[in-house]
């Protein structure tokens, strides 16, 4: 059958941005003006966001089930369209500092944000395999898009080569998970025996590929090196975006296909366990803040690995029970995606042209020199810690709770241990912000100024994170839904 | 044995020794050739499997203009001898050993679930011209229309990664 109005309408946010990628590369050599591609980026986000809507009022399977618009879509089409929305605030001063061609990112992070929204709404493997590299594609460019400079050049060139190698992974367990299914729709792979040793090795092959993305341990070594190099705004884009599309897709494949969920159980126990580990202990001995930043977000990558753990052992006893688990992963992504654009856009700006000042040592008396900033800083660095009041700490109380309410006792402790570690690292920073005094330099230089673009970042950030830590009801009542994943 | 069988293992052992040359190979160029063999026996297995179109695909694609690109590639590059440092000679032994061990457990796994995957490859029959028209512009048209996308990232990629400093 042919594809029907209503097939487009449901992807619609996707071909937006895609149409408005296309639309800045033609607009390119006529326009000098930056601002204008600017204004024109932040319109097309958040077209595409506000098309998210629409297209979640005329919810339902696309294209014969290749695509799926339902409240899950929704919520992660919301998240990356807002994501990119904020990047766009974000990486036009950053350009403009360092001078760097701006038309070619927005129209890169265009399809890099339409590939996430295809990763999020796809309910067919090859539909997801193609909107994981056109959002990975985009990635590696951007990473390396500060051409004149080494770490960014090595930044791309990692991302790339492990990138693909993953992909391979990915590729591959299609095609086994295709040999013994004979489909590669999630809804009908649901319908077959779950049992053959073929199918179970290729959705382990998958969660290879997807675990790379997410860098979960021991598919995270390539993160600190990718996220010091590549541009800081980029670097603010890879820790919310791309991850959370992936996580998208591995909670839909782990839903809707039940052998994916029996035999994964431990899978995600041991993924969970070495990621939290290898993200904070990491984390303990780093002095660069872009490095700290990214082994703490392999932690948290860890953390909402507990509550895959968690959907996978309660899912054994009817989907009704894995609910709590689901909202937990999602509460979590939105929490965490809103703290890590904010921490790392105010690394961004403080880092001065050409990204000099990244060591922790230069936030040395930042409380006196630019008292606001250290105080959002804080929040953040709070937020990611898991204190109350703050989006962290409901996002880490429901992970906590689904994983004690699905008897995964140990796990919990060891998420609490771990909790205790990223205290030390955070809290570290936060002492050299108030309790140190600058130095001369730093104090001669004067304040870093804020434009309007990276306050606007700011502010929003700052507000989601305070008000989902005070009154998270509405999200949690949202994705608490039943008719969450549809099938 | 039958003849197609015979047929089959020739092929697939002619891919399977291409692909371990290529690896193999310290220069680029012969790699890129012994890539050559590899594409060439895959177009012989899928027109075994009655996939005319993909057959013919696979050695005008493949084994024609992306070879050309790869020589193209490292022509311009101007790649000699492949450089090993100690590290990277170190990664061999336990690399291949892990190598070994993944292709033995999906050979095995392979060949225990023989069934499933027959029934699998019986829509080998949607493989024709026809079949293959009918599918990537009906049933898979949004895929199909994304890859425009995803080759137009690739040609932007290429652009921003290449182009000159503008002064």
């Amino acid at each position: 059958m042919l594809p029907q109005a209503i097939d487009l309408h449901r992807v619609l946010p996707e071909l937006i941005w895609s149409a408005f990628g296309v639309l800045v590369m033609l607009l390119q050599p006529f326009v000098r003006s930056r601002q204008f591609f600017s204004f024109l980026a932040l319109f097309g986000s958040l077209a595409g966001t506000v098309a998210a809507a629409t297209a979640f009022l005329h919810g339902g399977p696309g294209f014969h089930g290749l695509v799926q618009s339902d409240s899950f879509t929704f919520f992660f089409r919301l998240l990356v369209g807002s994501v990119s929305f904020l990047v766009v605030l974000a990486a036009g001063p950053y350009l403009d500092r360092e001078r760097l061609p701006i038309a070619e990112f927005y129209a890169l992070l265009f399809f890099a944000t339409a590939g996430m929204g295809v990763l999020a709404s796809a309910q067919e493997l090859l539909t997801a395999f193609i909107g994981l590299e056109m959002s990975s594609i985009s990635s590696y460019v951007l990473a390396g898009y500060r051409r004149d400079s080494l770490k960014s050049s090595e930044s791309a060139m990692k991302y790339f080569l492990l990138g693909s190698f993953a992909t391979a992974f990915f590729l591959y367990g299609i095609a086994l998970v295709y040999g013994a299914t004979g489909t590669t729709l999630l809804d009908k792979m649901a319908l077959s025996d779950g049992t053959s040793t073929l199918l179970k090795l290729g959705l382990a092959m998958i969660l290879i590929g997807l675990g790379f993305k997410v860098a979960a341990a021991p598919f995270q070594v390539w993160t600190p090196d990718v996220y010091e190099g590549a541009p800081t705004p980029v670097t603010a884009l890879f820790s919310a975006g791309p991850k959370a599309a992936a996580f998208a897709l591995l909670l839909r494949i782990f839903a809707t296909v039940p052998a994916a969920t029996k035999y994964w159980f431990w899978a995600f126990w041991v993924l969970a366990a070495l990621t939290m580990f290898a993200g904070n202990l990491g984390a303990l001995v780093q002095t660069n803040m872009k490095r700290l930043l990214a082994y703490s977000s392999i932690a948290h990558a860890g953390y909402i690995l507990v509550a895959f753990a968690a959907v996978t052992s309660m899912a054994q006893g009817g989907s009704e029970e894995a609910a709590p688990a689901y909202a937990a992963v999602l509460f979590y992504l939105l929490s965490y995606a809103l703290v890590k654009l904010g921490a790392f856009t105010i690394v961004s700006q403080l880092g001065g042209a050409g990204e000099k000042n990244l060591s922790i040592d230069d936030y040395a008396g930042l409380s006196e020199r630019q008292p606001f900033v250290a105080a959002m800083l804080s929040i953040y660095l709070l937020s990611l810690l898991g204190l109350p009041v703050t989006a962290g700490f409901f996002g880490k109380f429901y992970i906590f709770k689904a994983a004690v309410n699905s008897h995964l006792i140990s796990l919990a402790v060891l998420m609490a241990i771990n909790s205790v570690i990223g205290a030390y690292y955070y809290l570290r920073v936060i002492v050299v912000m108030y309790m140190r005094e600058p130095s001369a330099e730093a104090a001669a230089a004067g304040p870093v100024p804020f434009p309007i673009g990276v306050n606007a970042v700011l502010l929003i950030t700052f507000v989601g994170t305070i008000l989902f830590g005070v009154y998270p009801n509405p999200v949690i009542n949202f994705i608490l839904r039943p008719s969450l994943l549809a099938h | 044995m039958s003849e197609p069988l015979l047929v089959f293992f020739a092929l697939a052992a002619l891919a399977v020794i291409g692909a371990v040359s290529l690896i193999l190979q310290k220069h680029p160029i012969h790699s890129a050739l012994s890539l050559i063999v590899v594409m060439v026996a895959l177009a012989g297995l899928f027109l075994l499997m009655g996939a005319e179109f993909v057959a013919a695909v696979q050695i005008i694609v493949y084994g024609g203009a992306i070879m050309v690109l790869f020589v193209f590639v490292i022509m311009l590059l101007n790649a000699g001898v492949e450089e090993h440092t100690s590290l990277s000679k170190m990664a061999g032994p336990p690399g291949l050993l892990l190598v070994a061990a993944l292709a033995a457990f999906v050979a095995a796994t392979i060949a225990k679930s023989g069934t499933g995957v027959q029934a699998a490859a019986q829509t080998g029959a949607l493989s024709s011209t026809k079949g293959i028209s009918e599918m990537v512009f009906k049933d898979f048209v949004y895929p199909f229309e994304l890859t425009s996308f995803l080759i137009l990232v690739a040609i932007l990629g290429a652009t921003v990664l290449a182009q000159r400093e503008k002064s």
